[in-house]
């Protein structure tokens, strides 16, 4: 099964062009593949409960793996542990991880 | 080594400017730990990160000194990941656009940066177990 890594790194409170990163996982988790959204920098700021995080369920719900760079959390004064549900906390080695077992990944 | 994995990263930021650029860092960093290869190819403002004109400097506003104000100069840090590179058996290619160099003056670079152009990364991408393209926009 192909597999794909993107990586978030704007918010939704900045770029409307968020949720074209949303789509692209959605659509590609549809097609068969295995797909893991990794959100990073400000990436992560809708990982937190409540704050426009419609997207992130919804792909959560259609079997899209989403992580959220435990450092950039840190940054921001995001608890681990207040996530919305089926988003986790991990470390930026995913991203390597990914890239040497020959994961197509995508940066946006 | 046979399996020692190869990964080429593009950058297109200037230093100071974007998050993108500590996260590149942190990359090369995981990589360089972990003694792969790894290929940079410096684009566009990406070409100053390396640039051996950086200083510190004091902060008068807040009366810290150099020492004190302890800046983050990233040709160091670049300098002090191929470091790590070597001391885990893996190396750092690290390959300024030139006509990105000649358009910012940053011609001085910290050893171990070399001239290239994008045919560079287009080798480099091929010759590599994967690339990934860190974009500004």
């Amino acid at each position: 099964m192909p597999r794909y890594l993107l990586i978030e790194s704007r918010d939704p409170f900045d770029s409307n062009d968020v949720r074209f990163c949303c789509d692209l996982a959605q659509q590609l988790a549809a097609a068969q593949n295995e797909v893991t959204l990794f959100l990073v920098q400000n990436g992560v700021l809708p990982a937190r409960s409540g704050a426009r995080s419609d997207d992130l369920a919804r792909l959560v719900g259609a079997g899209v793996r989403v992580l959220a760079d435990s450092f950039s959390l840190r940054e921001r004064g995001i608890d681990e542990t207040r996530l919305i549900a089926g988003v986790e906390a991990a470390p930026l080695d995913v991203v390597m991880d990914a890239l040497v077992e020959g994961a197509k990944v995508i940066w946006h | 080594m046979a399996d020692k994995k190869t990964i080429t990263i593009a950058i297109m930021d200037a230093p100071y400017e974007n998050a993108r650029s500590t996260t590149a860092l942190r990359l090369i960093d995981l990589a360089a730990r972990r003694g792969y290869n790894i290929n940079v190819f410096a684009y566009e403002g990406a070409v100053l990160q390396p640039f051996s004109g950086q200083t510190p400097h004091p902060n008068a506003v807040h009366g810290r000194s150099v020492e004190e104000e302890n800046h983050f100069i990233p040709k160091d840090a670049i300098a002090a990941l191929m470091r790590t590179a070597e001391n885990n058996g893996g190396k750092i290619d690290w390959v300024n656009c030139g006509l990105c160099v000649d358009e910012r003056g940053a011609g001085n670079a910290i050893a171990g940066v070399r001239r290239g152009s994008p045919a560079d990364f287009w080798q480099m991408a091929e010759a590599s177990d994967n690339t990934l393209v860190i974009a500004t926009r």
